[in-house]
């Protein structure tokens, strides 16, 4: 029989409906996959016995002719998502032992559709990172190496674990969080496709808490079209989340022609930067020319405040994170260190329960916040998102869509860029503004580096737009004819 | 801008955030760097413009002011470190 961990999560869906093979051996072949491939550190905690029967159960409701939109499909949850009595990390110290008594409302979605849970994935603490090493749970390696060597490289960040999960094939899919690029850096970096829905499409009852005004779940998988079909399930109302939209949820996966005859798809000139990988550079011209030639108009537009974005971001997201991570004391679940008072003991477990990046994180958010600072810092980078936003508004005013690339460089490796936050920081730079607008955006890979490692571009999309923003990442899937394997797969085996 | 070791000292102690003395140091600097590299938001004139607050406006609904969920005391305090029943045990607050 075929290597069924090899299927798309749409073939996956068909071979189950034919009855070519099932839920349950599918799941066996993904378990298996799994355990031959823990060097890359991709999962937390791996659930295999209640994946079996969860397949068990796809079996019974598929040979009675039932069974929902993701029936019998293995699937991987972020380790950001509550799962009710599977141990929920957040990838840091302080959450120690912490057993959801409830479950998120996306991975309860994903339940209801029949997804089969295999496990849940690595991410950098708190999903505060870029390359998953950050991670209380130790880095994850990313499946993909430099041609020729034998290195481990990172898989980006924060949804790592998820994206080497994806591209090695361990799961059919898996969600992931996007607070200012951790769904579409590691999806770039591990030659996978993701996608960051619009602010308010997902609920994020149940995420762990990074930063609320950004913070937005969506699907990593290995095709647009699955990434569609995930997104199908995992979106939609809910009235436990006061910024989830009440608007219908479209059939996306139906709807990908990948026809772009007619649209207009801008170019933004700030993204054209100094220092940029000059591969990435011209994959992005070659990404425009691919839309041209299949009957889409560029057009160049402006997006003056880009190189603010990082800034505003690292304002506003430590300052939210600080709020929302103060739960973290010890009292209620968690690390407790007993100190002698107290104080004390919301002072010492909070020094051994979070890493180095979240104590960064907290402290300037604490800092921006406090007497005095509000206006100079929280308000001011408030303002500027405004501008940042209605730079967005402007250029869809003129334009269907907009492609940029996904990431200023290729994968690096897990000591590279650690010792300096700001450098590593700049991998956001063009993820960034999409989540500080509220937009849809997706990566897809488009083509390789000179040392053979994948490369994304970028589709950011109007609110609530996804169908155009998954149409014309069809367009360059199709061009592109990405489908390749990680080399490094091979030897892990 | 520049933290320096008392200011660092004062931000975690808001925090609640333990810090050694012996890391003030090596913490002002990497939070200085930081927030310097913040300063350029300075540059952008910003009078006139309303803070966002709200990225995706949208119309919340009105519900029925009922009760709807509750009653889980000793679900809530399954994960405690420590727990008596359905309270959470806490270090001595009143002295």
């Amino acid at each position: 029989m075929q290597d069924l961990t090899t299927l798309t999560l749409t073939a996956a869906k068909a071979g189950l409906a034919a009855k070519d093979f099932t839920a349950v051996e599918l799941t066996q072949a993904h378990l298996g996959a799994m355990a031959r491939h823990r060097d890359l550190n991709a999962f937390v905690t791996e659930t295999a016995d209640k994946a079996m029967a969860m397949a068990q159960a796809s079996d019974r409701r598929l040979a009675k002719g039932e069974g929902g939109l993701l029936e019998g499909l293995p699937i991987a949850i972020k380790d950001l998502f509550c799962t009710e009595g599977v141990l929920t990390t957040a990838g840091s110290h302080i959450l120690d032992g912490f057993v959801p008594p409830y479950e998120s409302t996306v991975s309860r979605k994903l339940w209801e559709a029949g997804a089969v849970c295999l496990g849940k994935t690595n991410l950098d603490e708190f999903a505060m990172g870029s390359s998953n090493m950050t991670s209380y749970h130790k880095g994850v390696r990313n499946p993909w190496t430099r041609k020729g060597e034998n290195a481990a490289l990172v898989p980006g960040g924060s949804s790592g674990g998820s994206a080497a999960a994806v591209a090695a094939r361990l799961c059919l899919g898996a969600t992931g969080t996007d607070t200012g690029g951790s769904i579409r850096q590691p999806a770039a970096f591990t030659g996978t496709v993701g996608i960051k829905p619009t602010y308010g499409r997902c609920s994020r009852l149940g995420i762990v808490a990074f930063a609320s005004s950004l913070d937005q779940a969506g699907p990593m998988a290995r095709t647009v079209e699955d990434c569609a079909l995930m997104l199908e399930a995992m979106a939609g109302f809910d009235p436990l989340d006061a910024t989830s939209a009440d608007l219908p949820v479209p059939a996306w996966s139906k709807g990908l022609s990948g026809d772009v005859q007619g649209l207009r798809i801008g170019i933004p000139k700030e993204y054209r930067m100094e220092g940029m990988d000059g591969r990435i550079e011209a994959l992005w011209q070659e990404g425009a020319d691919w839309l041209r030639a299949r009957g889409a108009e560029t057009v160049e537009v402006s997006l003056p405040h880009t190189k603010y974005a990082l800034p505003v971001y690292y304002i506003i997201a430590p300052a939210e994170a600080s709020s929302n991570l103060a739960r973290y004391d010890g009292m209620r679940f968690g690390l407790r260190v007993e100190g002698r008072n107290l104080r004390e003991t919301y002072e010492k477990t909070r020094a051994a329960g979070f890493g180095d990046e979240v104590k960064r994180r907290i402290l300037i958010g604490t800092y921006v916040l406090s007497a005095g600072y509000y206006d100079a810092y929280y308000l001011k980078a408030q303002k500027v998102r405004r501008l940042i936003k209605e730079d967005f508004d402007r250029a869809f005013g003129q334009v269907d869509a907009i492609l940029a690339p996904a990431t200023p460089t290729a994968a690096f490796r897990g000591g590279e860029k650690m010792d300096d936050p700001v450098a590593m920081y700049l991998n956001d730079v063009f993820t960034v503004p999409v989540n500080l607008a509220g937009l849809p955006a997706l990566s897809v890979p488009a083509g390789l580096s000179g040392d053979g490692l994948p490369l994304g571009l970028q589709v950011i999309g109007k609110a609530w737009d996804e169908a155009t923003v998954l149409n014309v990442g069809r367009a360059i899937e199709n061009a592109a004819g990405f489908g390749l394997l990680p080399y490094g797969l091979g030897e892990a085996a | 801008m520049s933290l320096d070791k008392a200011t660092v000292a004062r931000i975690a102690a808001l925090a609640r955030i333990a810090v050694p003395e012996s890391q003030q140091e090596a913490l002002s600097g990497e939070l200085s760097t930081i927030m310097g590299w913040i300063e350029q938001l300075n540059e952008v004139d910003t009078d006139n413009v309303e803070p966002l607050r709200a990225v995706m406006p949208i119309e919340r609904h009105w519900r029925a002011d009922e009760v709807t969920d509750g009653g889980a005391a000793e679900a809530i305090t399954a994960n405690a470190p420590k727990a008596h029943g359905a309270y959470f045990v806490v270090p001595k607050v009143v002295e």
